[in-house]
């Protein structure tokens, strides 16, 4: 017996196959994880997230605070609402976290970070506190959160709201939050696809998955979630990424702010590594032949030895993919090492999937 | 609940055989496409190979694991189930009809007693809970 979410309830009602995730009790599916899927990709679902951990930084130190906190630059966000994507590193320039920060307004950020790593994130938000009194860290175990993704997914909502709230959220930008009294709700996802991700107070976040049922929106399980993250390349803590690997060999240079002198932990490590030159990139793998890629099977390339860090079925794209970290400079075929033979796979350009379309024929 | 049909026989690896005669129909229980979830790959014995019982002869892949297949029986693969090459989903569907894996001419008919019965395999599932 596991936690549970306030949507537990209305998993099983909806026919959900519950696993253990991090010590939680989540639906897997809801009977066929691909269905879940395509109706991502073609139409509208949700995904129960409320597992995920919820902090609200507050004070006049909370923009110091988090600049040193994190590899990303919250000084970045200046327009109310908006949304940065952050790894949080140790000294050694290992990933400590993956997370997303939405700026609310002057000394008070929202950080939204994994559910597997709450317990030792918790911890190292609090020891990095110390040294900045005007600060307030504050976990919000009151509220739920519901992901709402897909093409049809912004219409769908938005219709559930009150009147005065519809109209800021047709308008809301990409990566953007806005909140109102009762919820926030940010254009923001883990599936390559448009959509909201929707926070409320736990008692009330029951309703909405009721309404958006009726809106015709399918409940989508942890299954689909990952195999949709996958096509877009987007990474997975734990798997792509832990203290162990740098985001500059997890496909994570992008989220570095490193441009100016802004001191964050880490940093040291990083530009020693960048120095020496990073020995790794991080790649896509489009499976030649017939077969699963899965998670740890090593790569065979040219320039040497990689391994997958996600390996998966794409339902869009009705291939094995993978997500790996090869030696810098593979690139074209390679060989994976699977159960007793050798597959085929070509090195392509991430994302596989985009908003729908496959992106293989710009990548590979 | 996953059904069990009482007419077959089971491994406790999750394979089930029907016996005509000296024909072993394979394929694998509705209680194991129901662990797996989406399958999307199945390989098969090849047709005209010989198979000892208890051999790995395949693997079927679903969206999220990996299982390989083991042979109950002894025999001459005389026929295979090409239908799931493309459609792997058939198994989801219909494990013990359109799902149905391969044929073997059994060597020895006997080994058929060592398999479980619906019963003792309803057993196994049960231990699994």
């Amino acid at each position: 017996m596991g936690n549970k979410t306030p949507l537990y309830q209305c998993h099983l009602d909806a026919g959900a196959k519950i696993v253990d995730f991090a010590g939680w009790d989540m639906p897997i599916n809801y009977g066929s994880q691909i269905s879940e899927h395509e109706a991502v990709r073609n139409d509208a679902g949700m995904f129960d997230v409320s597992h995920m951990t919820v902090v609200d930084v507050s004070g006049g130190d909370a923009k110091a605070y988090l600049q040193y906190l994190l590899a990303n630059d919250v000084g970045r966000l200046t327009v109310t609402g908006k949304a940065l994507y952050s790894c949080m590193l140790n000294e050694q320039g290992g990933v400590i976290d993956d997370l997303i920060t939405y700026y609310l307004r002057d000394n008070f950020y929202r950080v939204v970070i994994n559910s597997a790593t709450r317990e030792k994130d918790l911890a190292w938000l609090e020891l990095q506190a110390q040294s900045y009194p005007d600060l307030k860290i504050k976990f919000r175990a009151d509220v739920a959160m519901l992901a709402v993704q897909g093409p049809n997914a912004r219409d769908r909502a938005t219709q559930l709201f009150a009147e005065y709230q519809q109209s800021p959220l047709q308008q809301l930008s990409r990566f953007q939050g806005v909140e109102f009294d009762d919820c926030f709700v940010a254009r923001t996802g883990y599936t390559g696809e448009d959509g909201f991700e929707i926070l409320m107070l736990s008692e009330q976040i029951a309703d909405l998955w009721d309404r958006l049922l009726e809106a015709g929106v399918a409940p989508c399980g942890l299954g689909a979630r990952d195999t949709l993250r996958l096509e877009a390349g987007m990474n997975l803590y734990g798997s792509d990424m832990d203290e162990t690997t740098s985001p500059l060999v997890s496909g994570l240079s992008w989220t570095v702010a490193m441009s100016d002198e802004r001191n964050f932990i880490g940093r040291q490590a990083l530009e020693a590594e960048k120095a020496a030159g990073v020995q790794q990139s991080f790649v896509g793998l489009l499976l030649l032949d017939k077969g699963v890629l899965r998670n740890h099977l090593k790569v065979l390339t040219a320039q040497g030895e990689g391994e997958i860090t996600s390996g998966s079925y794409s339902p869009t794209l009705q291939q094995s993919i993978a997500m790996a970290r090869v030696p810098v400079g593979a690139s074209g075929q390679v060989e994976v090492e699977a159960r007793n033979r050798l597959l085929k796979a070509e090195i392509v350009k991430l994302p596989f999937v985009r908003e729908g379309k496959s992106m293989l024929t710009e990548g590979g | 609940m996953s059904e069990v049909p009482v007419e077959l026989k089971f491994l406790s690896s999750h394979e089930w055989v029907l016996v005509e005669e000296n024909v072993a129909t394979i394929g694998v229980s509705d209680h194991a496409q129901e662990l797996l979830g989406d399958l999307v790959y199945v390989e098969l014995p090849e047709q005209g190979s010989t198979i000892a019982a208890g051999d790995s002869v395949g693997v079927i892949e679903s969206v999220k694991a990996a299982s390989d297949i083991y042979a109950p029986v002894s025999g001459e693969v005389i026929e295979v189930n090409d239908e799931l090459d493309g459609a792997p989903e058939r198994i989801n569907h219909d494990a013990y009809g359109d799902g149905w894996m391969y044929k073997v001419a059994m060597e020895d008919p006997e080994e058929v007693e060592s398999l479980l019965d619906a019963e003792a395999y309803t057993g196994v599932i049960a231990d699994e809970e």
